[in-house]
């Protein structure tokens, strides 16, 4: 789980002001930073203290060119100002002027600082070196090793005991990676796979296992891994090797995308994304978001609304970034649960954890990507999704790439075309893969419905959910579609079939259900057998019924319970005997009940039904509420018909969701009033059921004493 | 096979003592027990937790704490205020020594096992060291006043920590002094009741946890006299607590009957901060849990209910096996009934006294399920009240039923009983010969004509019976090679030609009765064996040991028979060697020689040999399934086993004639309802 917790201003608007050109580094210590703004000035905070610590600045006319860092071993200083002029000094000093000096022969683009292995310092050529290599002839020549390319971004890390530089650039659109080990001298160059309509926008990257993992927040609000792989042989020389991306995080959420602009990595299932939300009609708005990436989820975000410079810093625990003015810090707590380790889960955790979840959206995406390359990508050993995914690929080349090949080819044929083909592909589809291939076959069908309103094969989809069994996950906008589409009867399939139907989407189904026409639900092929058994068909004929016995117990009973009488009483009694609801909109309320749901997600959406309809459903439940209790075992009769447990636990919620409403609205008074009486009587029946199992108890106890007297003779056959 | 008509006899009124602490051996081989009446039992973990050594109680011996030290050796305190040291071999008390500072409430051993800590009634924490042969007093600590109720060595022997009433303090071993007192019980408003410290455990990290009557479980840092958690687990008193040898786990137990697991978990996954948490709570005692040990692999506690329970930790259990279920001994592994065929009486030992009764009869016959009317009902005969203060080790009555003979840990005793009409006398045999005691199995030869007595070092003295009331010693039979260890099972055959007698180690002797001489030694199988006898036709040994198994061995011709292999090599069915309890006693049906009737606490079982052998897929207990199916289709479902489970919990079961069977339950109701009260529950409805 993650959370955000609470948030200070470390520094106000000073003179300096905000914008951009602000840097933060690691302090020489726990709770320390330092900030380095463009210009003339290094600052170090003590962040608990929310106070500076010291203060250094050029001289005027000199300008910090790159962030100031904090030799960790040493606990110096170091700074480069215009380019080529490099400063170091200690925490006693005061005047820069005075600090050591060094001048280089290249321009230094950014200086890495690691904690066991030193400063290390990169050129805008692409050379690194380490600072004491550096120190020892300042003048050296400093090889170009990028010809015309920028660097974009660049990241050290220690692999073992040898540092790591990891730097991106780029030259006309097209993205490289470089690897350099300074102190083995290796160098290497990839090129990174281009991904049509959309650029990197932040990289950030971590070391596990020998392999680089490199995470790219591409301009189509996607954010991509890249896996490098670390121990290669030097011998080999390449031409170039490109490195193939997976989609690791889409970062939308219930149809908000988020605009990222700075991606930093938690921990192996977190990643922290500053940018700005922007739901369709919306105002956007700058968030600080934390995805996790296994599950696909957005766990918690706070919104900025000052805006940001879409810069975001991480260290110890705490994001830094810039809130309209001022810097911010902002706790954040980002934990495994180690309930996992009591219940003895997690025994092995040196093993490498072969992970066997599948992301379906992925997948499909994949796929089809795999369809576009001709060549397969590289294989990484140390990764397991790499691992996965390669074995997939081996066994199941022949088949895949004729799916992607095929959805390709089908995105323009015509409509019949089209669905022949995808039933062909259907049946031949082998078992281990049917499930992936029928995903892509109804994500492709639904992606046609996007672009043509006018095509929507309802026919071709219940057949396929009716033979299939498929999941939500496994085509996520099959149900908004058909929601957008009023499929009433496809969306009832739906919820009886899907196990992980979002709680949302539930709720959106539920209101459809509810706000739908009972004459438009007639003319729909709705499936009522969940219904059919028990709603009376003819409900004219409520004569028949003069008084109904609930549970031994007469309504009549319970009115002199009633605290006051209403006039319209028995008008009412005969509401409440016949169905609120018409046979299909019951039935398709029936599939909202049998649907499986989380009560905290579902509650929240609950308090937006309209009342009306609150009020609709509750009668409804109530309607099911004394069916049931009309049978002795109190279930329903026939196929899929809700269980009591189900109504109870829906009643529950919606009274708890729309407590307000239901305490406001007029309408409700005597359906509460009723509901509040017949529970009443139940629990009196229960009671005194109570009591009879009490005596039966009592009874099989004497009984049992008989049986144990001390002594008898039996006869016992044995065959 | 037939329809038997069985005695069902529930008036055993056995209560099993509670049990009082335990005591894990550091290699975590064994565990040792002792019980509210003093018994010392020895449960063997590779042994399938066979309760592989008795030693019965004493009057005047309560057992407060028990400890292992110095490798093997076990060593016991309590309350009479002495250090007693047991002879494992010799099932007996080796020697005690006055601890000199009145009755001591707990004991501890240091980790190396040389040097034995008391807390005594004075409020005095003494040293002892353990040289060979004995202990030795050393020093006494800083005294004060109170009791010391409990003791927990730092695992680097520098400091003891002891628990009293309202306060612990921990004492500097090398100069005996005091180093910190804290009072545990200034936080709690009800401060006028006390607060009792009943168990204590100083943690290698200098971390104290104590156990308190208020029912907290607290961690202190005793340097600085500082509380660094508390958790209140019940509302009644925390009575016991066991620490895991790596310090990451421990077991609580409460006098609800509760046990809790707390374990030492980091904060956030893969992080440095840890804290205890109360991890897994469990339900498995009706009363007091005093005692609580932690093996490697396991939660052990035991209860006033008389309950061991062996609860295993499933996340440090490699593969599944016999220690990977939870087990709950509530009986002994051994017989305290005996039979006397003939004259249908039966024998039940207690701890302090014998009771004799004959069975009832009926003249009535009926279908399978029916009862019949009881036409002569039962008979209480007599009782046998043992004198002194020692618990009885073993008794037996003859096949004839007109001798009776026990012993305790220092007398042997024999009687004659004779019943005319209705009246029953009791006459001791006099001038018993005096055999170095005690007796460990008594069994009677199947003519009544001599006696068989199972003694220290590998003896069986063989004992003559004289009309009208006499005894006399013929021979002891010892095994060749010698042997350190008591015999404990006893077996004779039939026709009087054998004995077979299994000693401490396992290793079964047998002896030829005609000439007195060893025979020959029944190939050694690496586990204890928990029943045996020799078939009255065949003179075929069936051996049953604690892992299950079962072996049959001709004594004539001094090998395994074709049966034994056979089964061996088809392997007996997987439901029969997961089940929970050792089979006790094992017995023959003289009318049919390939008949096998064997019982444990669960079931009784008739082995048919003709029958085939059931495989894993097929029902092992199919008794029922047969009985609904007709004469015919039957044929093919018939296997070797023929199981009932209808008595249960089972202590005994013989045969009595050809189709009468006699079988002793002991409902655990029975014997609940004689406990003394638990700490009263509200349970939601009553």
């Amino acid at each position: 789980m993650a959370a955000l917790c609470e948030s200070f201003t470390l520094r106000g608007p000073g003179p300096g002001g905000g914008g951009p050109g602000l840097c933060l580094e690691p302090g020489p210590g726990h709770d320390l930073v330092l900030l380095t703004e463009r210009g003339r000035a290094a600052t170090l905070f003590k962040i608990s203290d929310q106070k500076p610590l010291g203060c250094w600045s050029v001289k005027h006319g000199q300008i910090l060119t790159c962030p100031v860092v904090c030799n960790f071993e040493t606990h110096e200083y170091i700074a480069v100002h215009d380019d080529k002029v490099l400063r170091i000094w200690k925490n006693e000093d005061i005047n820069l002027d005075k600090a050591f000096k060094a001048t280089l022969s290249a321009d230094v683009y950014r200086i890495h600082s690691l904690p066991q292995g030193g400063p290390v310092v990169l050129f805008r050529g692409g050379g690194v070196r380490t600072l004491d290599v550096l120190l020892e002839a300042p003048q050296q020549e400093i090889e170009n090793v990028v010809s015309g390319e920028a660097i974009r971004w660049s990241g050290a890390f220690m692999e073992g005991q040898q540092p790591v530089l990891i730097f991106t650039t780029e030259k006309d659109g097209e993205f490289f990676v470089y690897v350099q080990k300074p102190k083995l001298g290796s160098l290497h160059r990839y090129k990174l796979e281009q991904q049509e309509s959309a650029k990197p926008l932040c990289f950030t990257a971590h070391v596990t296992n020998q392999t680089v993992t490199l995470l790219c927040l591409y301009s189509n609000d996607s954010v991509y891994q890249v896996l490098i792989p670390l121990q290669q042989d030097t011998e080999e020389e390449e031409e170039e090797e490109i490195l193939s991306k997976s989609l690791l995080l889409n970062l939308s959420v219930s149809g908000a995308v988020l605009k990222g602009t700075s991606l930093v990595v938690l921990d192996k299932d977190h990643v922290a994304v500053l940018g700005s939300l922007a739901a369709p009609g919306k105002e956007p708005r700058e968030c600080l978001t934390i995805w996790n990436t296994k599950f696909q989820t957005l766990q918690t975000s706070k919104e900025l609304p000052l805006g940001t410079s879409g810069q975001l810093w991480c260290y110890e625990e705490k994001f830094f970034l810039i809130h309209g003015k001022v810097l911010t810090v902002i706790l954040y707590k980002c934990e495994t649960s180690s309930l996992a380790a009591a219940v003895g889960k997690l025994k092995d955790s040196q093993t490498p954890d072969v992970s066997l979840f599948l992301n379906w959206n992925t997948l499909e995406d994949e796929e089809l990507m795999v369809s576009f390359q001709s060549q397969e990508s590289v294989a990484l050993k140390a990764e397991s999704r790499m691992n996965l995914r390669s074995r997939r690929s081996t066994a199941e080349q022949p088949m895949t790439l004729p799916v992607g090949q095929l959805l390709l080819n089908l995105k323009n044929a015509s409509t019949y075309v089209l669905e022949n083909e995808l039933k062909k592909l259907m049946a031949k589809a082998p078992a281990p893969d049917l499930q992936a291939t029928i995903g892509c076959v109804v994500t492709a069908l639904i992606d046609r419905c996007k672009r043509n309103p006018k095509y929507y094969p309802q026919n071709f989809l219940q057949q396929i959910l009716e033979t299939h069994e498929l999941s939500y996950s496994l085509c996520p906008d099959l149900m908004t579609v058909a929601l957008e589409k009023k499929d009433m009867p496809l969306l009832q399939m739906c919820l009886e079939r899907f196990p992980d139907i979002p709680e949302e989407v539930t709720y959106t189904c539920l209101k459809a259900f509810l706000s739908m026409s009972e004459a438009h639900l007639q003319t729909l092929d709705v499936n009522v057998d969940s219904v059919i058994c028990y709603i009376d068909v003819d409900m004219d004929d409520q004569e028949v019924k003069t008084e109904i016995v609930e549970n031994g117990f007469s309504a009549e009973m319970d009115q002199d319970m009633c605290d006051t009488k209403m006039p319209e009483e028995s008008h009412f009694r005969s509401r409440g005997e016949s169905c609120p609801v018409g046979l299909q909109k019951a039935a398709l309320l029936n599939a909202v009940l049998h649907s499986a749901y989380t009560e905290t997600f579902l509650l929240p959406h609950l308090k937006n039904l309209p009342a009306q309809q609150a009020i609709l459903f509750l009668r409804y439940l109530y309607y099911l509420y004394v069916k049931c209790s009309e049978k002795v075992n109190t279930t329903l009769p026939g196929i899929r018909s809700p269980t009591i447990n189900q109504i109870m636990d829906w009643m529950c919620l919606l009274l708890d969701a729309q407590f307000t409403v239901m305490v406001m609205l007029p309408e409700a008074k005597e359906l509460l009033s009723n509901l509040h009486k017949f529970v009443r009587a139940q629990v009196r029946f229960y009671s005194e059921l109570n009591k009879i199992e009490g005596s039966l108890q009592e009874l099989q106890r004497l009984n049992h004493l008989r049986e144990s007297q001390t002594y008898s003779i039996e006869v016992l056959e044995i065959i | 096979m037939g329809e038997f008509e069985v005695h069902r006899v529930r008036f055993f009124g056995l209560v099993p003592a509670g049990v009082r602490c335990l005591a894990c051996h550091p290699r975590g081989a064994r565990l040792a027990l002792a019980r509210t009446d003093g018994a010392v039992e020895v449960y063997n973990f590779a042994a399938n937790y066979f309760q592989e050594k008795v030693i019965p109680g004493h009057d005047a011996r309560s057992v407060e704490s028990l400890c292992w030290a110095a490798g093997d050796r076990l060593f016991g305190a309590g309350l009479g205020g002495d250090i007693t040291e047991y002879d494992l071999p010799g099932l007996s008390v080796a020697r005690a020594v006055d601890g000199g500072g009145g009755p001591i409430w707990s004991m501890v051993a240091n980790s190396t096992g040389t040097q034995l800590a008391i807390g005594c009634e004075d409020g005095s924490v003494k040293i002892f060291q353990v040289v060979p042969g004995g202990i030795q007093f050393e020093r006494n600590l800083d005294r004060r006043k109170g009791r010391v109720l409990c003791l927990s060595w730092h695992p680097s022997g520098t400091q003891i920590a002891a628990g009293s009433i309202d306060f612990f303090r921990v004492i500097d071993v090398t100069s005996g002094q005091t180093v910190q007192r804290i009072m545990v019980n200034h936080q709690v408003e009800k401060a006028q009741r006390e607060c009792v410290v009943w168990a204590i455990a100083l943690l290698s990290s200098g971390t104290v946890v104590s156990a308190d009557s208020f029912g907290r479980v607290q961690f202190w840092d005793w340097q600085q006299g500082t509380l660094a958690e508390s958790h209140t687990i019940s509302t009644s008193a925390a009575l016991s607590l066991a620490v895991s040898e790596k310090e990451d786990s421990i077991v609580v137990g409460t006098s609800t009957g509760a046990t809790y697991q707390l374990q030492l978990l980091p904060v956030k996954l893969g992080g440095l901060e840890k804290r205890w948490v109360r991890t897994k709570p469990f339900q498995f005692h009706s009363h007091d849990v005093r005692a609580v040990a932690h093996s490697p692999t396991a939660l052990i506690s035991g209860g006033l209910d008389a309950q061991l329970v062996i609860r295993p930790l499933m996340e440090k259990v490699q593969k599944k096996g016999y220690d990977t279920v939870l087990r709950k001994f509530t009986f002994p592994h051994r017989r305290l009934v005996s039979c006397a065929r003939k004259a249908r009486l039966l024998l039940f030992q207690f701890s302090q006294y014998l009771e004799l009764w004959r069975l009832g009869s009926t003249e009535e016959t009926g279908k399978d399920g029916e009862v019949l009317p009881v036409c002569r009902m039962p008979e209480h005969l007599v009782q046998l009240k043992s004198k002194g203060p020692e618990h009885i080790y073993c008794s037996c009555v003859s096949p004839c039923g007109t001798w009776v003979g026990y012993s305790t840990a220092s007398r042997f005793q024999l009687y004659r009983v004779r019943c005319d009409g209705d009246g029953v006398s009791l006459r001791k045999v006099p001038k018993v010969p005096k055999l170095l005691p005690p007796a460990y199995q008594l069994q009677f030869s199947a003519d009544s004509e001599s006696l068989f007595v199972a003694s220290a070092r590998g003896c069986v003295h063989v004992f003559q019976l004289l009309e009208p009331g006499g005894c006399k010693h013929l021979h002891t039979l010892q095994p060749p090679s010698g042997c350190s260890e008591a015999v404990y099972l006893l077996a004779p055959s039939a026709d009087g030609h054998w004995l077979a007698a299994v000693s401490g180690d396992w290793a079964i002797h047998i002896y030829n009765l005609k000439c007195f001489k060893h025979h020959c030694v029944v190939p050694t199988y690496d586990c204890a064996v928990s029943a045996l006898a020799i078939h009255p036709s065949t003179n075929n040994l069936v051996i049953a040991y604690s892992d299950q198994q079962l072996l049959e061995f001709s004594i004539p011709e001094k090998q395994y028979t074709s049966w034994s292999r056979a089964v061996q090599s088809w392997g007996l069915h997987r439901t029969w060697l997961e089940r929970d309890s050792p089979i006790t006693h094992i017995t023959f049906n003289p009318k049919n020689a390939s008949h096998i009737l064997l019982h444990d606490t669960y079931l009784l079982c008739i082995l048919d040999k003709s029958l085939p052998l059931p495989d894993d897929s097929a029902l092992l207990m199919n008794q029922s399934a047969l009985k609904q199916l007709p004469e015919t289709a039957r044929k093919r479902q018939l296997h070797a086993f023929k199981i009932c489970k209808k008595f249960q919990p089972l202590l005994f079961m013989d045969l009595l004639d050809e189709n009468c069977l006699v079988v002793v339950e002991r409902p655990i109701m029975d014997f609940k309802t004689q406990l003394p009260l638990p700490v009263q529950q509200k349970k939601f409805g009553t």
